[in-house]
C-alpha cells in the first residue's frame, strides 16, 4: 500500500511537471520568434529600408518604402470599411436588436469570422477584381475590411452590453431619448472596450497575406491613388522569402521584424487600454 | 448568453408605449433604422459570399460531380481537375499538426488552469495571446529558413534511421513536405488550444476538485480523472477550433509544403494543400473551368471550417454552462 501511494505521488509529481514543461515550451516559441526576428531583421534593417523603392532584380540594396505606404493605405481603407459596419451593427445588436434578426446577424458574423482568409480572398477577387479586370488597393482594402467586420462587431457588442444598466436608466430617467442615451452615455462608457476591439481587429488583419495575393497583388513601384495594384509588407515578405536571392531574404527578415513589431505593439497597447478601464470578460 | 439585456431600454412603460411618430421625432426610429442597415449588411455580405462560392463553382460541380474528390489528375492544359492530392495534403498536414499540438496544448492549459498561481497564469496567457497574434506569413518565414533546414539536416535523417521501416518515414529528406507543414501548423494552432482549454478548465466548479482531493486522490488524479473529463466537451471544442484553423491556413503551409500534387504515404514527401493551390493558381487560372475548380476547392474549405467552427462553439458553450450551472447549485 505504501509503495502504491509512493508510486501515485510520483506519477502526480511527474505529470504535473510535464504540464509545466508543455507550458514553457509553448510560451518559449514566442520568445524564439522574437529573438530570431530581432537578430536577423535587426542586422538587415536600415534607413534605406524605410525610404527606398525595391531595387531591380539582381541588384542589392533598395528598400520597401512602397510596401510600407501600401500597407498603410490598405489598412486605412479596411478600417474605413470594416469598423463602421462593425460598430453600428454592434449598436443595433446591443441596443435595438433582439429576437430572430439579431440572432441571424450574430450567426452571420460568427460564420464570417471563421471563414479562412484565403476564401475571403476568392470572394474579394470575384467581387472587386474580376469585374474591373485589374488588381487594386481598393480591392485589398475591401478584403481586409471584410475580415475586420466580425471581430469589431462581436467584441463591441460585448462591451456595450457590459455597460451597467443603472447608467442607461439614469439617462432615460432624465428624459433623454434612446439614441441620445446611446451617444452620450453608453458609447462613452464603453469606449475603452470599443477602442480595444478596433485595435485588435486592426492588428489581426495587418498581417493577413492570403487575401492580398488576389486583390492588392503587389507592385515594385509606387502605387498612385487607390485604383492600382499595390505592394504591402506581408505580401513582400512572402515573395521575398520564397525568392532565390540572399539580399531579398535579408529584406524579408527586416520586413518581418517591422510587421511583427507593429502587430505586437498594437496588441499590447490594446490590452493596456482595456486593463485600465472596467474589466470585462471577453469570452 | 445575453438575451435579457436587449429589452432593457424599451422595457420602461413610457418608452414602450410611445408612438412611432414621437420616436421618429426623437431620432430613435432613425437611429434604429440606420444601425439596422449596418447590421443587415453583415448578413448580406455573408450570404453573398456563400452565393459566390456556390455559383462560381457550377461548371466543375456539373462536369466532374463526385469524381472531383476521387481523382488525382490536376491538369489545367487538358481541363482535367481532380482534387484528391489537395484534400489529402490538407487532411494529412492538419492531422500531423493535431497529433503534436493536442498533447502539448492540453498539457500547457492544465498547467495554466490548475497549477500556476493566478498571476503567473495570467502573464503566460498574455504571451499565448501574443503568440496567437503572430501573422501566418511570419511563421512561414521562420518555417522556410529555420524549420526546413532543421528537418532536412537533423530530424528527417534521425527519423529515417530509427523509424525508417514505417512507410511514413521513407524517401529522400527534402526538408519541405507534409511533416514540415504539419509541424509549422502545430506551432500555429497551439495558442488556440491553450486559450480555449484554459478558459474551459477554469470554469470547472471548485467542488469537483475538492471532492476528488478529499477522497484521497493526488493532485494529478483529481485533475486527470475529474477536472479534465468534466471539461471534455470544451476541450474537444478547442481541438475542433484548432482543426478548422489548420485546414484553412494558407501562407505558412504554402511556403513549406513543397507544392507538389501527389498522394504519398510518406510524410517526407512534398505535397500540396487546398489553400496552397488556391493561393498559387487563382490569379493565373488558364480557363474558366480551372478558375471554377479552384473556387470549388474554396467551397470545400468553407464547408469544412463552417461545420467544425459550429461544432466547436456548441461544445464550448455547453461546457461552460455546465460549469456555471453546477457552481450555482
Amino acid at each position: 500500500m505504501n509503495s502504491r501511494l509512493r508510486w501515485r505521488k510520483f506519477v502526480s509529481g511527474f505529470m504535473l511537471t510535464m504540464t509545466g514543461v508543455c507550458a514553457m515550451v509553448s510560451v518559449s516559441v514566442l520568445f524564439f520568434i522574437l529573438g530570431y526576428l530581432l537578430y536577423h531583421g535587426g542586422t538587415s534593417i536600415s534607413w534605406n529600408f524605410f525610404t527606398k523603392l525595391p531595387a531591380p532584380v539582381g541588384e542589392t540594396g533598395g528598400g520597401m518604402a512602397n510596401a510600407i505606404v501600401g500597407s498603410g493605405k490598405l489598412l486605412l481603407l479596411a478600417t474605413l470599411f470594416g469598423v463602421p459596419i462593425g460598430f453600428f451593427g454592434a449598436i443595433y445588436l446591443a441596443e435595438f436588436g433582439g429576437g430572430p434578426i439579431a440572432f441571424v446577424v450574430r450567426y452571420a458574423a460568427d460564420l464570417l469570422n471563421g471563414v479562412p482568409s484565403i476564401v475571403i480572398g476568392i470572394f474579394a477577387y470575384a467581387l472587386a477584381v474580376l469585374p474591373f479586370k485589374h488588381f487594386s488597393t481598393l480591392a485589398g482594402g475591401f478584403a481586409l475590411g471584410l475580415m475586420m467586420i466580425p471581430i469589431t462587431l462581436r467584441s463591441t457588442e460585448e462591451f456595450l452590453r457590459a455597460v451597467p444598466r443603472a447608467l442607461r436608466e439614469g439617462a432615460m430617467a432624465l428624459g433623454a431619448s434612446k439614441w441620445k442615451t446611446i451617444v452620450s452615455v453608453i458609447v462613452p462608457a464603453a469606449y475603452r472596450g470599443i477602442l480595444t476591439a478596433i485595435l485588435l481587429a486592426f492588428a489581426r488583419v495587418a498581417g493577413e497575406t492570403a487575401p492580398l495575393l488576389f486583390t492588392a497583388f503587389g507592385n515594385r513601384f509606387w502605387s498612385p491613388g487607390l485604383n492600382q495594384p499595390t505592394a504591402s509588407l506581408p505580401a513582400m515578405i512572402y515573395n521575398y522569402a520564397i525568392s532565390p536571392y540572399d539580399d531579398w531574404h535579408r529584406q524579408a527578415w527586416a520586413a518581418g521584424l517591422v510587421l511583427l513589431g507593429l502587430i505586437l505593439v498594437i496588441n499590447i497597447l490594446a490590452r493596456g487600454i482595456l486593463s485600465r478601464g472596467i474589466s470585462v470578460s471577453r469570452s | 448568453m445575453a438575451t435579457t439585456t436587449t429589452t432593457v431600454p424599451s422595457a420602461g412603460p413610457v418608452v414602450g408605449s410611445r408612438s412611432f411618430l414621437s420616436r421618429l421625432r426623437d431620432g430613435d426610429e432613425i437611429a434604429r433604422m440606420i444601425t439596422f442597415l449596418f447590421a443587415a449588411s453583415v448578413v448580406l455580405v455573408t450570404l453573398l459570399l456563400v452565393f459566390e462560392l456556390w455559383q462560381g463553382s457550377v461548371l466543375p460541380r456539373h462536369k466532374f460531380g463526385f469524381n472531383f474528390f476521387r481523382t488525382s489528375v490536376w491538369d489545367p492544359i487538358f481541363d482535367q481537375f481532380g482534387a484528391l492530392p489537395f484534400i489529402y495534403g490538407t487532411l494529412v498536414t492538419a492531422g500531423v499538426s493535431l497529433l503534436i499540438a493536442v498533447p502539448l496544448g492540453i498539457g500547457a492549459a492544465i498547467f495554466l488552469a490548475e497549477l500556476a498561481p493566478a498571476r503567473i497564469s495570467d502573464t503566460l496567457e498574455f504571451f499565448i495571446d501574443l503568440l496567437a497574434a503572430v501573422p501566418s506569413v511570419i511563421y512561414g518565414l521562420l518555417g522556410v529558413f529555420v524549420v526546413v533546414p532543421l528537418m532536412r539536416v537533423y530530424i528527417q535523417p534521425a527519423l529515417k534511421s530509427t523509424l525508417g521501416f514505417l512507410p511514413l518515414f521513407q524517401g529522400p529528406a527534402y526538408g519541405v513536405g507534409f511533416l514540415t507543414a504539419g509541424i509549422v501548423l502545430a506551432i500555429m494552432v497551439i495558442p488556440y488550444i491553450i486559450s480555449v482549454s484554459r478558459e474551459v478548465l477554469l470554469s470547472v466548479p471548485r467542488d469537483q476538485r475538492e471532492a476528488a482531493l478529499s477522497l484521497g486522490s493526488t493532485r494529478w488524479e483529481s485533475t486527470w480523472k475529474v477536472v479534465v473529463p468534466f471539461a471534455r466537451g470544451g476541450i474537444m471544442g478547442s481541438i475542433f477550433l484548432a482543426l478548422a484553423r489548420a485546414l484553412g491556413e494558407t501562407m505558412a503551409v504554402t511556403m513549406v509544403i513543397g507544392n507538389n500534387p501527389i498522394v504519398s504515404a510518406s510524410l517526407f514527401s512534398p505535397g500540396y494543400s487546398i489553400a496552397a493551390v488556391i493561393a498559387n493558381e487563382l490569379t493565373e487560372a488558364t480557363s474558366n473551368l480551372h478558375y471554377q475548380a479552384l473556387i470549388e476547392l474554396g467551397l470545400v474549405l468553407f464547408i469544412l471550417t463552417f461545420v467544425l467552427n459550429g461544432l466547436a462553439r456548441l461544445l464550448i458553450v455547453a461546457t461552460s454552462q455546465k460549469g456555471s450551472g453546477m457552481g450555482h447549485a
